[in-house]
């Protein structure tokens, strides 16, 4: 048997590359233990979030599939962060944990040139550097040209509830035995890594009557950029927030021993952005109460899944915990929270077109790398099957840069400086956000997906259709004035507008920060439509703030121009640090800009590497 | 670093009873060891001093005292040896000389401490407080430099920073966790008055620094006034020698002649200037061009008025310029008869005579208290004090200020948090100790979410 290319493991990681590699034209094998549990949500209800929602629009920009699944899997859909400005907005859906699965399952049986084979990957076929196919657990061996790991939390997991350790994937699924020790003897580094998932209860033990309901938007929105709404605002579902309180603290304090983690059951490192509610009291001694919210996980079955509740309490105090909260006193736990233990490589092991620096043609994308999230493993397994494309196509791989995405910001964050616990995308680890924005994502990446051949000429002509109509609606906006008439000045007074002049156009108007494209509804009619009204009035609006972000990402593309011959051997460079010469070494940067990026590598070693480069390249400057 | 140089690290004129000359290279041991008696010392431990003589051939130069310091511990990180040879420039200057000529080569001004810094002994602060301190011109400047080192500013800096960082990751924390409704919501409300707080501070810091750079660099003073009242006296009373040459011919000073003298620990620069008034004679003419601007750039200006003459339309020209900006007036040669008129000015008046030396205390004192320096010297001299780190505390205040003006309009939070940020970095780059993941370490520290 040969394929082009092979994909392990069928989660989020894995659809995306499977998909695109298939997409690409490259004949494609997917292997998953078990294909009902492709596309499956093993941990929380929702796609999207705040950072996450926009690598969504990235993936969907790019031609990956979450988002228009996601569209037509949810059962309720909202803007986060409104009110708190253009940069920080991010959709999140509930998506549907039975339809998301089954829809992603329909979409990658239809996909042209994919196979799916129900089975488990043990070894690599190595041959010199260079991997040549995948070894399964009966045995048999089968060939491609490039394989693609996105193995998620399955390679050596262990589930931990209280002192309980059960060598176990997600839910009870098998997992993989022996690949993270090949993996280890082909030369990576292996890392142990801790995340966790919190109770499910049963809705009809719920009452729901001492909660405080949360709604989806009534607006209408979608991830995808080429696709309209599938859902009705009035369907949409309803989420609930609910507290702990004094009993459920004392519950957990006087337990503490017998959690995993703090039983030091626990080898694995823990992400600190979602500590489990023992870790939290701890943490945070002065706090009263902690918010938990209620999500219904499906609409096929009546569990709920109990947001910030995470523990590896040993399941008689969970009884006990969940039971301490209102709402829950009757409450059935139809699944116990539990943390879950595996193997990662270490990232700094992968270069930016996330094909491995120990093994050719081998990629690696989500969990494996050491990330958290649905959406940071569909944005690589995206990145991951576009680059073993192209390398199969002898072109240059698709790096994104920082100031292009938040999946860029994502990787060179893995490969720059490595991750010691799950890494999850936050909007404050981009330091460009303003214009990685939701709404600008197809401006962003289209012309680059195009360029890679990874969207259809559909998908590009929407985006060519776009960026016409902003053009237009530039021009209509500069070329529309709105005069000062007697009755105009009333609508500004009215609305306690200060009232302009003379007669101005809507462009410049739409610079004042209390001038919204609404508000001059009110008095002039306006032809464009929402989603070009909404993009010129946050380039209009904040042309101030986004030249200056530009200014920014120039200063950074100089340092990212200057780019380090690979063949660079550090121990020439002289009066370099030892610590930063042993990163170096390492990580083996591909820019100036991203040696200055690594932790431990100082402005002064900079300085010596780039009066190095000059010196034997006759490059910097 | 593969060189071995060496330098005399005692001040250059070799005043004090003891000289050091100082070497840093992987050779140091060896070169000092070809010219030293003791034998002991090329194989003796780290961080030992040794007794002996310096020779050249067989003539005995000095005796002397050798430290040795072995790398790393040292302040370059590299071998380091230091000569304690006795005072006097000429034994100093003969043992360098002897060092060259055994294989070191001269260090350039600041490379021992470019050194440390590039062998990452030092952070960017405190080499430039070093700088500083080789540089210090006075007292109160090496306590200014010597307070770079001990971290003093940087904990200044850090407080405002960890203030900023509290802000911020309260605002990223709003926007990353936006369900998280418990954690203080950040608004437009609450972010004014903290902002207000570190702008107050940072101006005051600015404020003072600007002041603390005047104690390093000096006061510059203009002495300005029509022709032959007295000015290039003036200068040589202050100074105490005749550096200006005092004629009684009008137009005499043609170019600028300047002095500094040390008041209270603070440098004051005296710049005699060409008497100002409208002339035909192209030398003058040059000279009062380049006294109008020499008054331009000066801190302060003394307007030297003759007691025994009536007030000139010039006097009452150079009067109005004085009172628009930090100036004291002197009135000379108060020992003759009194035609000038009654003044009318805010300045402070100061009669005197450079003749009878009468006043010229007064007016030391008067310029110093016209800087509130004064009091300085007893105060805990925590400033910025190089013009870099100035300027990014300044581009940071005014980023502060920026975000709160914007913050009167209707701009979002996640725009504000940009300035902020910035200016939080700023502040970072001045301690050299920003790195990118702070924020997010902050996030987590701080507030408690997720699943």
């Amino acid at each position: 048997m040969k394929y082009e290319i092979i994909v392990v493991g069928g989660g989020h990681a894995g659809i995306e590359a499977s998909h695109i590699a298939a997409f690409k034209g490259h004949k494609t094998l997917l292997i998953t233990m078990n294909k009902k549990n492709i596309g499956d949500m093993p941990c929380n209800p929702s796609i999207g979030g705040t950072a996450k929602g926009i690598i969504v629009r990235e993936i969907d920009a790019l031609g990956g599939i979450m988002g228009r699944i996601a569209d037509i899997s949810h059962f309720q859909i909202k803007m986060l962060n409104n009110s708190k400005g253009p940069a920080v907005r991010s959709l999140r859906a509930q998506a549907d944990k039975t339809t998301y699965p089954k829809n992603m399952q329909n979409e990658l049986e239809n996909t042209p040139n994919l196979s799916i084979l129900e089975s488990t990957v043990e070894d690599l076929i190595i041959d010199g550097e260079t991997v040549k196919g995948v070894i399964l657990a009966n045995g048999e061996k089968i060939y491609a040209d490039a394989v693609i790991l996105t193995t998620g939390t399955y390679l050596k997991a262990n589930i931990l509830i209280g002192a309980e350790n059960t060598p176990s994937g997600p839910h009870g699924e098998a997992r993989s035995n022996h690949l993270s020790d090949n993996l280890k003897k082909y030369g990576f580094t292996i890392q142990r890594l801790k995340t966790g998932t919190p109770q499910r209860i049963k809705a009809s033990s719920i009452d729901f009557s001492k909660m405080t309901p949360e709604y989806g938007d009534d607006t209408y929105w979608t991830f995808s950029f080429d696709n309209p709404p599938a859902y009705k605002i009035n369907e949409q579902q309803k989420c609930y927030l609910i507290y702990t309180n004094e009993n459920t603290h004392k519950i957990i304090l006087d337990n503490l021993d017998k959690s995993a983690m703090y039983g030091g059951y626990v080898t694995g490192v823990g992400p600190r952005y979602c500590p489990s509610i023992e870790d939290k009291l701890v943490r945070f001694k002065d706090k009263e109460r902690h918010q938990l919210f209620l999500e219904p996980e499906s609409l096929y079955y009546d569990e709920w899944y109990l947001q910030g509740f995470s523990t590896s309490m040993p399941r008689d105090i969970q009884e006990r915990m969940v039971h301490s909260l209102s709402g829950l006193e009757n409450a059935v736990i139809s699944k116990y929270a539990y943390a879950i233990e595996y193997d990662a490589i270490d990232p700094l092991q992968i270069m930016p077109s996330l094909e491995t620096k120990v093994i050719k043609n081998l990629f690696t994308a989500g969990q494996i790398n050491g990330t958290s999230g649905y959406e940071e493993a569909a944005g690589q397994g995206l990145i991951a099957g576009i680059n073993a494309s192209l390398k199969l196509e002898k072109k240059e791989p698709l790096i994104l840069k920082r100031n292009d995405a938040y999946i860029g910001v994502l990787i060179d964050d893995l490969v720059t400086k490595g991750t010691a616990e799950p890494y999850r995308m936050l909007t404050s680890r981009a330091e460009f956000r303003l214009i990685l924005r939701h709404d600008n994502a197809d401006l962003r990446l289209r012309e680059y997906a195009h360029k890679v051949g990874s969207i259809t000429n559909k998908q590009y002509q929407n985006y060519l259709d776009r960026v016409t109509k902003l053009k237009e609606g530039e021009a209509y906006l500069q070329e529309t004035k709105c005069k000062i008439t007697p009755e105009v000045k009333e609508i500004f007074i009215e609305n306690q507008k200060e009232v302009p002049n003379a007669t101005e156009s809507l462009y410049n108007l739409l610079k004042r920060p209390e001038i919204t494209m609404n508000f001059l509804e009110k008095i002039v009619e306006n032809p464009l439509d929402n989603q070009t009204k909404e993009e010129l009035e946050i380039q209009i609006k904040y042309e101030g703030y986004i030249k200056k972000t530009y200014k920014e990402v120039e200063k950074m593309k100089k340092l990212e121009e200057k780019i380090i011959p690979q063949d660079i051997d550090y121990k020439k460079v002289k009066n370099l640090a030892s610590e930063a010469r042993q990163k170096l070494e390492k990580i083996r940067p591909i820019s100036v800009g991203q040696a200055a990026r690594i932790s431990g590598v100082n402005p002064s070693d900079i300085a010596i590497l780039s009066v190095y480069l000059k010196k034997e390249y006759g490059k910097d400057e | 670093m593969d060189t071995t140089i060496a330098a005399i690290s005692t001040n250059s004129l070799g005043v004090g009873a003891i000289n050091i000359v100082r070497l840093s290279g992987p050779e140091s041991i060896a070169i000092v060891s070809k010219i030293f008696t003791n034998k002991k010392f090329s194989t003796a431990k780290s961080h030992t001093i040794h007794y002996g003589y310096i020779k050249d051939n067989d003539t005995i130069i000095d005796e002397v005292l050798v430290t040795l310091m072995r790398a790393p511990k040292t302040y370059t990180m590299e071998d380091v040896v230091e000569i304690n040879c006795h005072g006097g420039s000429i034994t100093a200057n003969k043992i360098l000389e002897l060092l060259y000529t055994n294989g070191a080569v001269p260090a350039e001004p600041g490379e021992f401490t470019k050194r440390a810094f590039l062998n990452g002994r030092i952070n960017l602060l405190e080499a430039e407080s070093v700088e500083d301190l080789l540089e210090a011109k006075n007292e109160n400047a090496r306590k200014l430099a010597l307070n770079g080192i001990s971290g003093k500013t940087t904990k200044l800096i850090q407080d405002l920073r960890e203030k900023m960082v509290s802000l911020l990751a309260n605002i990223e924390v709003n926007i990353d966790y936006p369900e998280y409704i418990d954690e203080l919501q950040i608004t437009k409300e609450n972010i004014t008055p903290v902002l207000t707080e570190i702008k107050n501070s940072l101006q005051k810091i600015v404020e003072e620094s600007e002041n603390g750079k005047k104690i390093k660099e000096g006061i510059n003073i203009a002495i300005i006034g029509r022709p032959n009242v007295g000015k290039s006296s003036l200068l040589n009373a202050l100074l105490e020698e005749d550096k200006a040459i005092v004629t009684d011919i009008s137009g005499t000073t043609r170019d600028i002649v300047e002095g500094t003298i040390q008041y209270k620990g603070i440098n004051l620069n005296f710049i005699d200037t060409a008497g100002i008034r409208e002339t035909e004679d192209i030398v003058e003419k040059i000279g009062v061009e380049k006294s109008k601007k020499i008054q331009e750039s000066s801190d302060i200006t003394i307007l030297v008025l003759n007691n025994n003459e009536l007030l000139t339309e010039e006097d009452k020209e150079l009067l109005k310029k004085v009172e628009q900006e930090k100036g004291v007036i002197f009135i000379n040669k108060i020992d003759l008869t009194s035609k000038l008129p009654e003044l009318k000015t805010t300045k402070k008046i100061i009669k005197g005579s450079t003749i009878k030396n009468v006043g010229l205390e007064e007016l030391k004192e008067e310029i110093l208290s016209e800087f509130s320096l004064e009091d300085m010297s007893y105060k805990d001299l925590t400033y910025l004090f190089n013009t870099r780190q100035i300027s990014l505390a300044k581009q940071a205040l005014q980023n502060i200020n920026h975000v709160i003006e914007e913050n009167k309009k209707d701009i979002p939070v996640d725009m504000l948090a940009i300035e902020i940020r910035e200016s939080w970095e700023y502040l970072g780059q001045i301690i050299g100790e920003a790195y990118e993941d702070e924020l997010v370490d902050n996030i987590f520290k701080r507030f408690c979410l997720g699943k």
